[in-house]
């Protein structure tokens, strides 16, 4: 009862600098938390998001840039995969899926993508789940001027089964670049939180026969996603394209090579944890400063409560437990940081690649940061609380009479 | 109840270049239980020095302070703080009430280091006892003087100590409140059976004590370089 009161009293008295000291451990705290889990979630929801493919056979180039043109529709494809080579490797007895894609054109930033009507029917784009219309719709028709929309793309550009659009030529967009054929909505995808999400879907001849493309590329295709038989025969396909062949990239596998992009970009993070770490250690150090500072103006408060009996060791663990409860304020508000700028960043993510980081996931580093910062605060809370220790009771309360 | 003997105390001056000077030296000094006495002595004659060693805030350099059977000088400051925690009330000149504390509240934290921790009943009945019944949940700064020196008074009773120390307990008074004041806490320590210890230079305060000591008498420091 006396501790919780001491402490009440004394942040009640001490408002605003307990205010301005939690506010800056909740930065700290959730910005700790951000960085952390941003790299967790978004690590997982890229590695997860192979779309159900194992490879990807793309022109030759980066196999990083393959798998980003054609997983994540980020990025430029590297060229074109002949109609033969597609035709090959779609007939090889290892692979058990050929789903070609053509790229080339966009609506208003938003790429279209020619595809295979399996892609809809038979893939899995996560083990159990296919890729499913929203109630009304039809996938498009082979050879016909018909597009299913990814869910975000239909709600960002407003389109619905029934509404029309022109393409624009090329991956980005521009209003003078706009071609002639006329494309219907015939369905829009059910979210399914991939880079699907966020492409307009026509049938590969779309691509391929659109008026001001290469006639002479019209049966060439960007890329093709892959399922295989076995994983080791993905090795032996590494071989037959990658060492022995010098057209073709044959991207494989696909998570590795996207863990390969987050080690490449790991700098970033451990960067950001640094400035966390040292909001961190800030906060901690302007809970010290604001206690130590406060020390002179509640000395005759400590004198008082040792002279009606309190031990130094009481003041002692008041004055850490003090600093602790703000630290344990800034946490709790540490979580709506946390909140606040995970959503943002989740949000920004998502408009950039379609991918849907989790937001709510549970992870350690939830209660380690928040104890963490607690403990720091704690730690900060030494200094000053020495200097409640040795507070001179008699010195302090009354001149010698 | 209380026996002080052979008790020195002193501290380092700066105007003896640092040199230890005696400032308490009492031979003799007994207190019965229940019983009221008073101290006379002057400003700088080491009355607030004498008391804060019963009440363990300062350690004796030598002698004995037996309250209750137990030689509080011989304790460790640890031991001290319980020990007056459980048997001692004092009352400032200055009251030294927490400020940013309710009236309430500062009579609870009077107890709340005791041996009987916090009891607010007993708290809210010392309150109404001092008739400040109505200002529990006021600050000492909304309270006039005097109902702050009650304040001090209830907080000092509510551990029921076996001795009150008050120090002056009136300086800051004027005389009605003052002789208010000392009529409540004589009151207040007969009826919790607390023996009283005050020390006033205040002829008035002293004339209302069967029992008044001077303590330049009982109080003997030894000048520098003497034996």
């Amino acid at each position: 009862m006396t501790l919780p009161l001491i402490i009440y009293r004394s942040l009640r008295q001490h408002a605003l600098s307990t205010l301005v000291t939690a506010g800056s451990i909740a930065l700290a705290a959730g910005l700790l938390m951000v960085v952390w889990m941003v790299k967790e979630q978004s690590q997982k929801a890229f590695l997860d998001t192979s779309t159900g493919f194992d490879a990807v056979l793309g022109a030759r180039g980066s196999k990083l840039q393959i798998v980003l043109n054609s997983i994540f529709h980020l990025e430029a494809s590297p060229g074109n995969v002949a109609a033969a080579d597609f035709e090959q490797i779609r007939k090889h007895p290892a692979v058990k899926t050929a789903i070609p894609l053509a790229l080339g054109d966009n609506y208003f930033g938003y790429r279209i993508v020619g595809t295979a009507e399996e892609l809809f029917t038979t893939v899995e784009y996560s083990p159990g789940k296919r890729y499913v219309l929203e109630a009304g719709g039809r996938l498009f028709g082979a050879g016909q001027r018909e597009a299913v929309i990814g869910s975000f793309a239909a709600a960002r550009l407003k389109l619905k089964v029934g509404d029309t659009f022109q393409p624009y030529h090329g991956l980005a967009f521009d209003p003078k670049a706009q071609h002639e054929e006329v494309y219907t909505i015939t369905a829009v995808l059910a979210p399914t939180n991939t880079p699907a999400d966020k492409v307009i879907w026509i049938p590969i001849t779309g691509i391929q026969t659109m008026k001001g493309h290469d006639p002479r590329m019209a049966t060439d295709v960007s890329a093709v996603l892959i399922q295989l038989r076995s994983p080791t025969a993905g090795f032996m396909l590494d071989m037959m394209y990658n060492k022995q062949g010098n057209r073709l990239t044959f991207a494989y596998p696909v998570a590795a090579i996207i863990a390969d992009l987050f080690g490449k970009i790991g700098w970033f993070d451990r960067v950001l944890a640094l400035v966390a770490y040292l909001v961190a250690l800030v906060a901690a150090g302007s809970v010290l400063a604001s206690i130590y500072a406060s020390m002179s103006a509640r000395q005759r408060d400590l004198a008082i409560l040792r002279a009606l009996g309190a031990r130094r060791r009481t003041v002692f663990g008041a004055v850490v437990a003090e600093a602790a409860v703000i630290g344990a304020l800034g946490a709790v508000l540490g979580f709506a940081v946390y909140f606040g700028l995970l959503a943002g960043v989740a949000s920004v993510i998502r408009t950039q690649t379609g991918v849907a980081i989790d937001i709510v996931a549970g992870h350690a580093i939830l209660w380690i940061a928040p104890l963490a910062m607690i403990g720091l605060c704690a730690l900060g809370g030494v200094v000053p609380a020495l200097k409640a220790y040795r507070v001179p009771v008699a010195e302090t309360l009354a001149p010698t009479s | 109840m209380l026996t002080v003997s052979r008790l020195v105390k002193r501290f380092s001056s700066p105007e003896a270049g640092g040199a230890a000077v005696e400032i308490v030296r009492v031979e003799e000094l007994s207190l019965a239980a229940g019983a009221h006495v008073a101290l006379r002595g002057e400003s700088g004659s080491g009355k607030t020095t004498f008391l804060h060693l019963i009440a363990g805030i300062l350690a004796a350099d030598e002698g004995r302070i037996v309250i209750d059977g137990e030689d509080v000088a011989a304790l460790g400051e640890s031991q001290r703080d319980r020990a007056r925690a459980a048997r001692i009330g004092y009352i400032f000149q200055t009251f030294n009430l927490l400020q940013g504390y309710t009236v309430l509240e500062n009579v609870v934290l009077g107890m709340s280091f005791g041996p009987g921790g916090v009891d607010r009943a007993r708290a809210r009945s010392l309150l109404e006892r001092v008739g400040l019944g109505h200002r529990l949940h006021h600050f000492p700064r909304q309270l006039s003087t005097g109902q702050q020196q009650r304040v001090a008074v209830a907080r000092a009773l509510a551990n029921r100590p076996k001795l009150v120390l008050a120090d002056e307990p009136t300086g800051n008074l004027d005389r009605a409140h003052g002789r208010e004041a000392l009529t409540l806490i004589r009151e207040a320590c007969r009826e919790a059976g607390a023996a009283l210890l005050l020390v006033s230079h205040d002829p008035e305060v002293l004339a209302q004590f069967e029992q008044v000591r001077d303590f330049s008498e009982i109080n003997r420091p030894r000048a520098r370089n003497s034996p």
